[in-house]
């Protein structure tokens, strides 16, 4: 007979199934890119993801582990699918693969694999490549309604593997739009630019995107595969963060909240990115806290860097933050007066 | 009424599935007279009942087969008639699998009973009584730690207690016992909770919580409540909302301190059942000797609640279940959540046994590889502490105990949550589990290892005294010697012949020498107890000064002084022998010249009241230093307080006295002067000597006397611990132990 330990019984669900309600989740948002932007991102995805398993596995392998083990976690899908859909579609496929190779083995299992990796794996590998080869990785495809036609089968494919260029298939995005605009009014942007002009709220395909992110966090909070609490911080204040610097949207203003909260990879990163236990804070409060720091570095970066979007910035430097954040947000314990910093010890 | 009380949220919870259906479509059921009965006779927490039946004897139903051993301890009565054939070890439910002395009855079938004792005015009893009877039923608490139930309605007096809660959540999943409990038995349960009320003398709160996934039990509850100052209280169901401190704090809002007991902030939990048994004690005189179990788990083909015997094994109740061994994946006693695996089917019904539970291997499947933690922070949002799990987790690994000591390890409950909860299958109980036992280990080693170090330094310091002693003995001998040879020579003076005064310098030479030498003597003495009493510093700087430090130099200066005395014995000794020697006018001049060339007696014994002062003042000041700090020596330096203080009054009356008379005869150099003088030295002498002769025997025999009542006291302190089932009960343990070990080595020494 069985010799364990209590508790006897588990909850039903598994770093695995967690995983894969992530992936389930990023279904709307993915299909949004690629109703909006063409079948580029889904490529991204696919090479990422083979990318990042094959990587996975070898150094499985190399480390003596059950490989069959640790790929069922599916980790590395997810990390695969977030940097796919973060890199640009149409972009060249060595940009995917370095990308996805640096995520995973430089920045996961250099460091001791799935939970010892102080940073987002996926975001490494982002802001490795906008370092490197800062110019692919900002040209995003023009969404659908702002250029006559959608690129084709084999002219992305030429320039995914060949890299022969597309002829005018990019389109500034709105946050382009808005860092490099100094003298034009929120208004006339509005009339004048062609993806804002076209969008409902923020841009066309931007919105739409970042409402099926949006859709899929919905359904992982639902599902409490995550809390509330660094998706909300981050988004409440990036709004208060817009608002405040909106400036009546004269030429210097900063962007509507809507704007920000619907454009670039606000969602994503709110839902997808921000929320990866591994590298963020631990504990509730400490969550709020990374939220808040997300959304201010997010909009500062914006406002007044050259990145039109940092999220892979703002999230690494939270990731940095994170054990500092922890140190000071530990709760306070059942029958304490109050709560003490982790390195506090001795008296009660 | 009942549902207007207000009631706070527990932070984390989980809800696990609650598997109470299967269990309570049958009624309470009961099972045959099993063949042998096997009563542990440690059933509860604190000291094993001590039998008092022999092998072979007949016993009756309710007859008291095992009496409590001290008041942390519960004793044990014979649930059926029959024949008690062994008084032996047998294995027993704990999770090391470990056997332990039982008694075993085979059960004759006749079921005769002892005649019991009702008593029908019991709201009118005193309170005495009523304890009496619940302490003779043998009622340990039933909800799973099997507390001696009288020990905690006997709160210290500085707890004054306002609420009684009779606790009937149950929240761990598959246990209906409780369940089945209230709603069959609600008036024995407010029975119960009103004797406890009395015996807390009415607490401004008594309340029943139930959690409110069980309508039935809350309404009989209500029903019978209705019309007493018991209110019943249901809340919403989450795991472990019926974890004590927990309950506490759903229902009053407040926590009990860490470390501390619930009777802190004036709150007594008793569970329904216990409340139920207490009852049927006090109404009926019904000892406890059976209990409502929940049998479950889809490896049985009945699954219900039984009232069973104590004692019964638990193999045999699963056979009146029909269980399917090759189906079942484990053997838990208790809930799924905080129940241990039985090691073998063979142990029996026990106080505590809230449910046998079988469950098959889809039911509740080996639990799944664990893999890395992906600090997902779940565990913590299921924590009821409010702890970080994974950061304790992440600590135990790294066996860091400093850092699991300062993340609160101890506060944990062990309830399971985080384990439940954690995605990775992280077994994070068991390392909090094993991280609690290494640290009580290396606390235990620790002071094992002081107080072996302590042995030794005992020792050493035994064989430096006497050594001390020794040479003292050796200088006495040397001077009386000295002395008989002195007088043989003076003899020889007191001849008229001429060389007899040829001779006298000579005397008169080794008069001086050895006073000088016995001078030289007392100065050193001296200055080695003035340094001896120098106050202690620190071993390093910023650290306190130790137990060991204190005891060291208490030795140290006792014997200083005891140098210090013998030496001015001998120069007494001397200079009174001297004195004797006053018919001989030379002697008598030399003596005179020796006495204005010394101190004054006057100026003598002011000088010893100053230097008795500061002893006095230096010796205050380690007292108390020892008593701030809690040391153990603190009583022994408050008794040489009081000594020197006695001491002190003393000399100055000396003083007090001796001054008059000097004043009035300014001529101090007359004889009867001196001698008055020399007499109270002598006096004072004599009682410092009786003082030092004291510290062998009788010091010795007042020291056992006073540790033999610090241990006691120390004793009770810590049933007193136990009773609550304080945190520190191990510290308290720890200090007994240094007790009865330092007594014991007093005594040795006498
Ligand atoms: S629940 Fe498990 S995986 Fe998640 S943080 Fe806690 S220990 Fe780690
Ligand atoms: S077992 Fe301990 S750490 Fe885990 S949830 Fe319960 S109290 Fe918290």
């Amino acid at each position: 007979m069985l010799r364990v330990s209590s508790p006897h019984t588990h909850i039903r669900r598994d770093t695995g199934q967690i995983m894969r309600l992530v992936l389930v989740a990023t279904v709307p948002g993915l299909l949004a890119l690629t109703l909006f932007f063409g079948w580029g991102s889904l490529f991204n995805v696919a090479l990422a993801c083979i990318t990042a398993v094959l990587c996975e596995a070898l150094v499985m392998k190399l480390r003596r582990r059950p490989v069959m083990f640790y790929l069922r976690d599916c980790t590395a899908l997810v990390t695969g699918v977030l940097l796919g859909m973060a890199l640009p579609p149409y972009c060249p496929w060595w940009l995917v693969v370095v990308g996805s190779m640096t995520a995973i083995i430089l920045a996961k299992q250099l460091y001791g694999g799935m939970g010892f990796n102080p940073f987002n794996p996926a975001m490494v590998g982002y802001v490795v490549l906008l370092i490197s080869f800062p110019v692919p990785i900002t040209q995003w495809a023009a969404p659908a309604g702002v250029l006559a036609d959608q690129v084709g089968f084999i002219e992305g494919m030429r320039q995914i593997w060949a890299g022969v260029p597309i002829d005018g298939y990019t389109a500034a995005t709105p946050l382009d739009v808005l860092s490099q605009n100094t003298s034009v009014l929120m208004e006339d942007l509005y009339q004048t630019d062609p993806t804002l002009s076209t969008g409902l709220w923020a841009g066309a395909g931007w919105e739409w995107v970042n409402i099926g992110f949006l859709l899929g966090g919905l359904f992982l909070l639902y599902q409490r595969v995550f809390t509330w609490h660094a998706p909300v911080s981050m988004l409440v204040t990036l709004t208060i963060m817009a608002a405040l610097f909106y400036d009546g949207g004269s030429s210097n203003s900063g962007g509507s909240p809507l704007l920000h909260l619907l454009s670039g990879a606000t969602m994503l990163g709110a839902f997808f990115i921000l929320t990866d236990p591994v590298t963020s804070a631990v504990s509730n409060r400490g969550r709020l806290v990374c939220g808040v720091l997300v959304g201010v570095l997010l909009y500062v970066m914006r406002h007044w860097s050259n990145y039109p979007d940092a999220i892979a910035f703002a999230v690494l430097l939270m990731n940095f933050a994170a054990p500092f954040i922890d140190y000071y947000t530990v709760p306070r314990t059942y029958g304490h007066k109050k709560s003490r910093s982790a390195l506090d010890k001795g008296e009660q | 009424m009942g549902s207007l009380i207000k009631t706070w949220e527990i932070p984390g919870g989980i809800h696990p599935p609650e598997n109470k259906a299967q269990s309570l479509q049958l009624p309470l059921g009961k099972v045959p007279l099993p063949p042998t009965l096997v009563l542990p006779l440690n059933q509860h927490i604190g000291t094993a009942a001590k039998p008092v039946v022999t092998v072979g004897e007949r016993v009756l139903g309710g007859q008291l087969i095992a009496d409590a051993e001290g008041i942390f301890s519960a004793s044990v009565h014979a649930p059926t008639s029959g024949q008690v054939t062994a008084i032996e070890d047998h294995l027993v439910p704990h999770p090391s699998g470990m056997s332990a002395p039982c008694i075993v009855i085979e059960p004759d079938g006749a079921d005769q009973w002892v005649e019991l004792n009702p008593l029908e005015d019991y709201l009118d009893a005193d309170k005495d009584e009523l304890l009496s009877r619940i302490r003779a039923a043998g009622i340990a608490g039933l909800g799973g730690a099997g507390f001696p139930t009288s020990v905690k309605l006997n709160p210290r007096a500085d707890h004054q207690i306002n609420t009684l809660i009779i606790n009937g959540t149950e929240c761990e999943p598959y246990i209906t016992a409780d369940d089945i409990l209230m709603q069959t038995r609600a008036d024995d349960v407010i029975a119960g909770a009103l004797i406890l009320a009395k015996l807390l003398n009415h607490p401004e709160h008594v309340l029943v919580g139930v959690e409110d996934n069980k309508p039935d039990a809350i309404a009989a509850l209500r029903k019978a409540a209705a019309g007493t100052e018991i209110q019943v209280v249901s809340f919403p169901t989450k795991y472990p909302s019926g974890g004590e401190k927990q309950l506490i704090q759903i229902l009053t809002g407040q926590e009990v301190p860490s470390g501390q007991i619930p009777a802190s902030i004036g709150v007594v939990c008793q569970n329904v059942g216990t409340a139920a048994a207490v009852y049927r004690a006090v109404r009926f005189g019904e000892p406890l000797v059976s209990r409502i179990t929940t049998v479950v788990g889809e490896a049985l083909q009945t699954q219900r609640n039984v009232e069973v015997l104590l004692g019964t094994p638990i193999n045999y109740l699963l056979e009146q279940h029909g269980f399917d061994p090759r189906q079942a994946s484990r053997l838990v006693m208790g809930g799924p959540m905080m129940g241990f695996s039985l090691p073998d089917a063979s142990v029996p019904v026990i106080k505590t046994t809230n449910c046998i539970l079988a469950p098959s291997k889809s039911e509740l499947p080996p639990p799944a590889p664990a893999q890395a933690c992906i600090r997902c922070g779940l565990c913590a949002e299921a924590c009821p502490a409010s702890l970080l799990p994974q950061q304790l987790y992440w600590y135990a690994i790294a066996e860091d105990h400093e850092k699991l000591e300062s993340h609160n390890l101890f506060d944990c409950i062990e309830c399971g949550a985080c384990s439940y909860v954690c995605p990775s299958n992280i077994p994070l109980v068991q390392y909090y589990r094993a991280a609690k036992g290494s640290i009580r280990q290396e606390q235990i080693e620790k002071d094992k290892s002081a107080r072996a170090r302590r042995r030794f330094e005992f020792r050493q310091e035994r064989i430096a005294k006497e050594e001390a002693e020794r040479e003292a003995k050796r200088a006495a001998r040397r001077l009386a010697a000295e002395e008989a040879k002195r007088k043989l020579a003076e003899q020889k003076v007191e001849t008229p012949e001429p060389p007899a005064t040829a001779q006298a310098p000579a005397g008169d030479d080794s008069l001086k020498t050895q006073r000088a030498r016995l001078e030289r003597n007392l100065a050193a003495a001296k200055n080695s107890l003035a340094k001896a009493s120098e106050p202690l510093v620190a071993n390093e700087p910023g650290g306190t000064v130790t137990e060991e430090q204190l005891a060291k130099q208490q030795a140290r200066i006792k014997q200083a002084e005891l140098k210090v005395h013998e030496v001015e014995k001998k120069l007494q000794a001397l200079d009174a022998s001297n004195a004797n020697e006053a018919t001989d006018p030379v002697a008598a001049a030399i003596a005179r010249a020796q006495a204005k060339m010394s101190m004054t007696p006057e100026d003598k014994l002011r000088s010893s009241v100053e230097s008795l002062s500061k002893r006095l003042a230096k010796a205050e000041q380690k007292a108390a230093d020892a008593r701030a700090q809690g040391s153990d020596t603190a009583d022994a330096l408050a008794q040489g307080v009081i000594k020197l203080k006695e001491k002190l009054a003393s000399t100055q009356k000396e003083l007090n006295e001796l001054t008059p008379s000097t004043v009035a005869q300014p001529s101090s150099a007359s004889r009867s002067d001196t001698d008055q003088a020399a007499l109270a030295i002598e006096r004072a002498k004599a009682k410092a000597a009786a003082l030092a002769t004291m510290s062998a025997e009788e010091k010795l025999r007042n020291q056992i006397d006073a540790l033999k009542a610090r241990l006691e006291k120390a004793r009770s302190r810590l049933e007193k611990a136990e009773a609550d089932n304080d945190e520190n009960v191990e510290a308290f343990r720890t200090a007994v132990d240094k007790l009865d070990e330092r007594l014991q080595q007093l005594l040795a020494q006498q």
